[in-house]
């Protein structure tokens, strides 16, 4: 477990390895999307529109923990110094941040023919759109700040900051009256969705999570190279 | 634990609870001030009429829609069940507007009880489901009022 925090790790994973996630997550955002597209079907109000959901729905959850994983990570890098850990928030931005504008894009598709409005501004779509700019001032201050370290405190406080929007967006369909319904899929109570549409859902959400695991990972190996490079140049100076 | 770590748990603990107190104070204002659409019943009572463009939101109520084809004005009530509102709108509906479900009308108060509307919103639920299972749950009397 302890050897996880040694930069270095990541290159035990071979190219074998990227291959087959690879592999997997294009097989299952294909069968999901076949599913969702095609099978699963239209809902009893909605139409043919309801299968938006299906991109929107894992995006906005997936946009939602990264955010909170980075956040998590930003504080053991700001409390205990562990290099890793900024690396893992570093590479995650970029994903989060694609995701939360797929969120913001699918929704206002799905919100102009049922809402009557490509955008509102009520709760849920405002903080949403705030977390797009957490992302971009995370990412701009990794991009403009040219010292590591430096870089490393700006863009950790960022993401730490902005852990308090993580659940304004969650509850904002529940502590204020919002154009937007409050969610369908509850840790407490039955699914307020039908299995044959809560399947494709759930089979889209791991596609993308793995999606993100690759990417993640591919990103993370090639953080850990240019963090190596700085610290080279710094010592050749 | 390192001391130069304990200092820093120390100072981050400090700074996490100023900052829940600053989160609390805001979540108490948006309170105040985060209503993206008034019901009724809030119109009812408030002492002065609201000036410039509100948003009220409810039901539209059963056997109340009817347009006026030539002029294409729709009117309709907007009720919370206990207040109704009179709304009177030019202008497109949304797919999901129908009697009995919810909508959000933004526009103008003429008195009261009279809304003259720009902008109608659909407002979606949190169900799904494909047609066949809402007809045959329909059939069978296990048609939850909340669906409609």
């Amino acid at each position: 477990m302890f050897s996880l925090l040694q930069l270095k790790k990541i290159f035990q994973l071979g190219d074998n390895f990227f291959y087959w996630l690879k592999i997997i997550f294009l097989s299952i955002i294909i069968f999901g999307l076949i599913l969702s597209l095609w099978v699963s079907p239209k809902d009893y109000l909605q139409g043919e529109t309801v299968r938006i959901m299906y991109v929107h729905v894992p995006a906005s959850w997936l946009a939602l923990m990264i955010f909170s994983a980075m956040g998590l990570f930003s504080i053991i890098t700001l409390i205990f110094k562990i290099r890793v850990f900024t690396l893992y928030a570093k590479s995650l931005a970029p994903i989060g941040f694609t995701f939360s504008l797929i969120s913001v894009f699918t929704g206002s598709l799905w919100g102009q023919p049922t809402w009557g409005t490509f955008w509102t501004w009520d709760a849920r779509l405002t903080s949403m759109l705030v977390l797009v700019f957490l992302y971009i001032f995370y990412i701009l201050s990794w991009n403009v700040i040219k010292n590591f370290f430096t870089a490393e405190k700006i863009s950790s406080i960022v993401a730490i900051l902005g852990l308090a929007n993580i659940p304004i967006i969650k509850f904002s369909v529940e502590w204020w009256n919002t154009l937007h319904q409050p969610a369908s899929i509850k840790l407490t109570e039955a699914p307020a969705i039908h299995a044959s549409m809560l399947t494709p859902l759930i089979i889209m959400f791991v596609g993308f999570a793995f999606f993100s695991l690759f990417i993640f990972l591919v990103r993370y190996k090639s953080e850990v190279l240019k963090l190596k490079e700085y610290n080279l140049k710094k010592s050749s100076k | 634990m390192s001391p130069a770590a304990k200092k820093r748990t120390i100072y981050f603990l400090i700074s996490i609870i100023t900052f829940i107190i600053i989160a609390r104070f805001v979540y108490v204002s948006l309170n105040a001030n985060t209503v993206y659409f008034f019901s009724p019943t809030d119109l009812k009572n408030i002492s002065e009429k609201p000036n410039g463009i509100i948003r009220v939101g409810g039901l539209v109520k059963k056997s109340s829609f009817a347009e006026n084809k030539q002029k294409q004005i729709y009117s309709f009530v907007i009720t919370d069940l206990n207040n109704d509102i009179y709304v009177e709108y030019k202008g497109l509906l949304p797919n999901l507007f129908q009697e009995e479900k919810g909508a959000i009308v933004e526009g103008k108060l003429k008195d009261k009880k009279f809304l003259i509307g720009n902008k109608i919103l659909a407002k979606h639920d949190e169900n799904y489901m494909p047609p066949e299972v809402a007809d045959a749950l329909k059939k069978s009397g296990k048609w939850n009022k909340k669906y409609d």
